[in-house]
């Protein structure tokens, strides 16, 4: 009796959650799929007709469609690279003996509670304007030219500003998995002999293998969105070259108004996003059997 | 000998370790330096670091310029709202996993982790029009239900593990000496669950009032937040650094002190538990 009203409610005060979750899950993706197959656009209201896979062939063969996966694929890959080696090199420090390490704990962290849109502004400015910028004075002061960011290298300058807002996430990961790994084990190693060399390659890093694919994965599905930081710094220009596809589709759809390959664009970033999460919900799911 | 070596280790990895934690929070520092300085000063080359007149009217201007305050209410109305009540919705759903799981229950788990996979630019469409044909666009409201539902999963993933936490025989006892569900829910289980229930909020607090991409889009003026503000410092005739230093400065300085208290949370909520 007890166990069966304990069923009911349990499944009670489960459903809102579930319903909602269901239904933000379902409606809008259909609607995305439905849009995409209908020539619509907003400046040409009541035109709407079903065009099949029209909008897709004309997202997937549209050159900005090329240029703006290969931009997405080379953001992400680069802040996953820099993020990653800085964040194995920042982490092995704060593991050692250092005096005041949650004072530079604090301050390594920083960055990752900045609002997207205030690091890419102060970067953007304070940092890296081509004539009053910091970076400027200081590459001037050395006798060299001043790099102009955002027009010579404005990719390199997105993959920079996004990379220290992500090298806190993946140091403080990082470093909590260092911290877990058994003091003995390392120990006996260095016993037996082992420098530190091979102590990092044979205990430190095996051990380090899970918590990296899991910032591995996690960074890569906020990376494959990055969309603050286009928007108040580059719009995406110079011409297509900081145009990832998450602001492609955002150009398309609430400035050029084309909602179907919008949607047909939108369908294409939830495919990508998809390959990755298989893979993070598996790790994840593993983890809650132990 | 030994001693030595590790007294100058300690000496070597505490000069490494400063200067790459000065270095990461520089950008921030600079900031803060100049929203203190004149806007000329701001500009000017060569910059100076400490020595320059320090003035706090950069904090007025904002306020009086731009309406600081009607943007930073909408961020605590924004993120305060969505936390609150993505916490009502949260606690029972994962109060229920936790202590009567089924065997779906796992499965119930990824696949709310799985939603929160979903890229917000793939649903970006089809919610801008709906929110355009029921008059969502730049409200409160609005904004408020889609950073609730987009939080969800996190929130529900964290106090799941959190509860999990719970020793059962405690409820057991309760059971025994006949406590109903909804008194062993107030009187036994909640006292436990604060510390839980408080991360949580904490995490997804700072969540909220840093998102940037449901609020650019979906909001311009009367709902629009903090990070559409500090956006608006933008477009290329105002260069005002000063200012938006200072606008910056008071945009993050809440979020960046809880953030510091919440950083052993932050690993566990955002690895779903995968990171201890």
């Amino acid at each position: 009796m007890a166990t069966r009203q304990t069923q009911i409610l349990a499944r009670t005060l489960l459903t809102p959650a579930v319903g909602l979750l269901f239904v933000w899950m379902i409606v809008p993706l259909a609607l995305t799929i439905y849009f995409a197959t209908l020539h619509y656009n907003l400046l040409d209201a009541g035109s709407e007709q079903f065009v099949g896979f029209e909008n897709f062939r004309y997202f997937l063969t549209d050159p900005a469609f090329l240029a703006s996966l290969e931009n997405t694929l080379v953001l992400v890959g680069s802040v996953l690279l820099l993020t990653v080696v800085l964040g194995i090199l920042l982490a092995l420090l704060l593991d050692q003996p250092v005096i005041g390490r949650s004072i530079v704990r604090l301050m390594v962290i920083a960055p990752f509670f900045v609002m997207p849109t205030v690091s890419a502004l102060v970067w953007k400015n304070l940092l890296m304007h081509p004539v009053s910028g910091l970076l400027a004075w200081i590459t001037r002061s050395f006798g060299l030219t001043p790099i102009d960011w955002f027009n010579d290298v404005p990719m390199l300058a997105i993959i920079l500003i996004v990379s220290w807002q992500w090298l806190p996430f993946a140091t403080l990961i990082l470093l909590t998995a260092l911290q877990s790994l058994d003091e003995e084990q390392k120990e006996a190693a260095e016993m037996d002999g082992a420098g530190a060399l091979s102590t990092f390659t044979y205990i430190t890093l095996p051990h380090l293998a899970r918590p990296i694919t899991v910032v591995i994965l996690i960074e890569t599905i906020f990376l494959l969105t990055v969309f603050a930081e286009i928007f108040v710094t580059t719009g995406g220009g110079p011409g297509l070259q900081t145009t990832n596809i998450a602001f492609l589709i955002y150009s398309q759809a609430l400035i050029q108004y084309d909602v179907g390959s919008a949607s047909a664009g939108g369908l294409v970033a939830v495919v990508l996003a998809n390959i990755v999460a298989f893979f993070l919900v598996r790790i994840v799911g593993r983890n809650l059997e132990a | 000998m030994a001693r030595i070596a590790t007294r100058r280790q300690v000496a070597i990895s505490t000069a490494a370790a400063w200067l790459a934690g000065f270095l990461i929070f520089f950008p921030i520092l600079w900031m803060v330096l100049a929203s203190f300085k004149t806007e000329l000063e701001a500009f000017a080359i060569p910059p100076s670091f400490l020595f320059f007149h320090w003035t706090t009217e950069n904090y007025a201007t904002v306020q009086e310029r731009s309406d600081y305050l009607h943007h930073a209410l909408n961020s605590i109305i924004i993120a305060g709202g969505s936390t609150l009540i993505a916490m009502l919705i949260a606690v029972p759903a994962a109060w229920s996993m936790a202590f009567s799981p089924t065997k779906r229950t796992k499965d119930l788990l990824l696949w709310m982790l799985s939603t929160k996979m979903m890229p917000p630019v793939g649903v970006l469409v089809p919610i801008y029009l709906i929110w355009r044909d029921v008059g969502l666009l730049d409200s409160l409201s609005g904004l408020v239900f889609i950073l609730c539902l987009g939080n969800l999963p996190i929130v529900v993933w964290m106090l799941f593990t959190y509860f999990k936490e719970i020793p059962r025989d405690i409820l057991e006892a309760a059971r025994m000496d006949g406590a109903t569900i909804g008194r062993e829910l107030v009187y036994v289980l909640t006292p436990m669950a604060v510390p839980g229930l408080a991360s949580t909020m904490l995490l997804n607090l700072i969540l909220a009032w840093n998102e940037a991409f449901w609020t650019l889009n979906l909001s311009t003026l009367n709902a629009a937040p903090l990070t559409v503000f500090i956006a608006s410092y933008s477009s290329p005739e105002g260069l005002f650094w000063a200012k938006l230093s200072a606008a910056s400065t008071l945009a993050i300085a809440p979020i960046l002190v809880l953030g510091w208290f919440s950083q052993r949370q932050l690993v566990r909520g955002l690895t779903f538990g995968a990171v201890k």
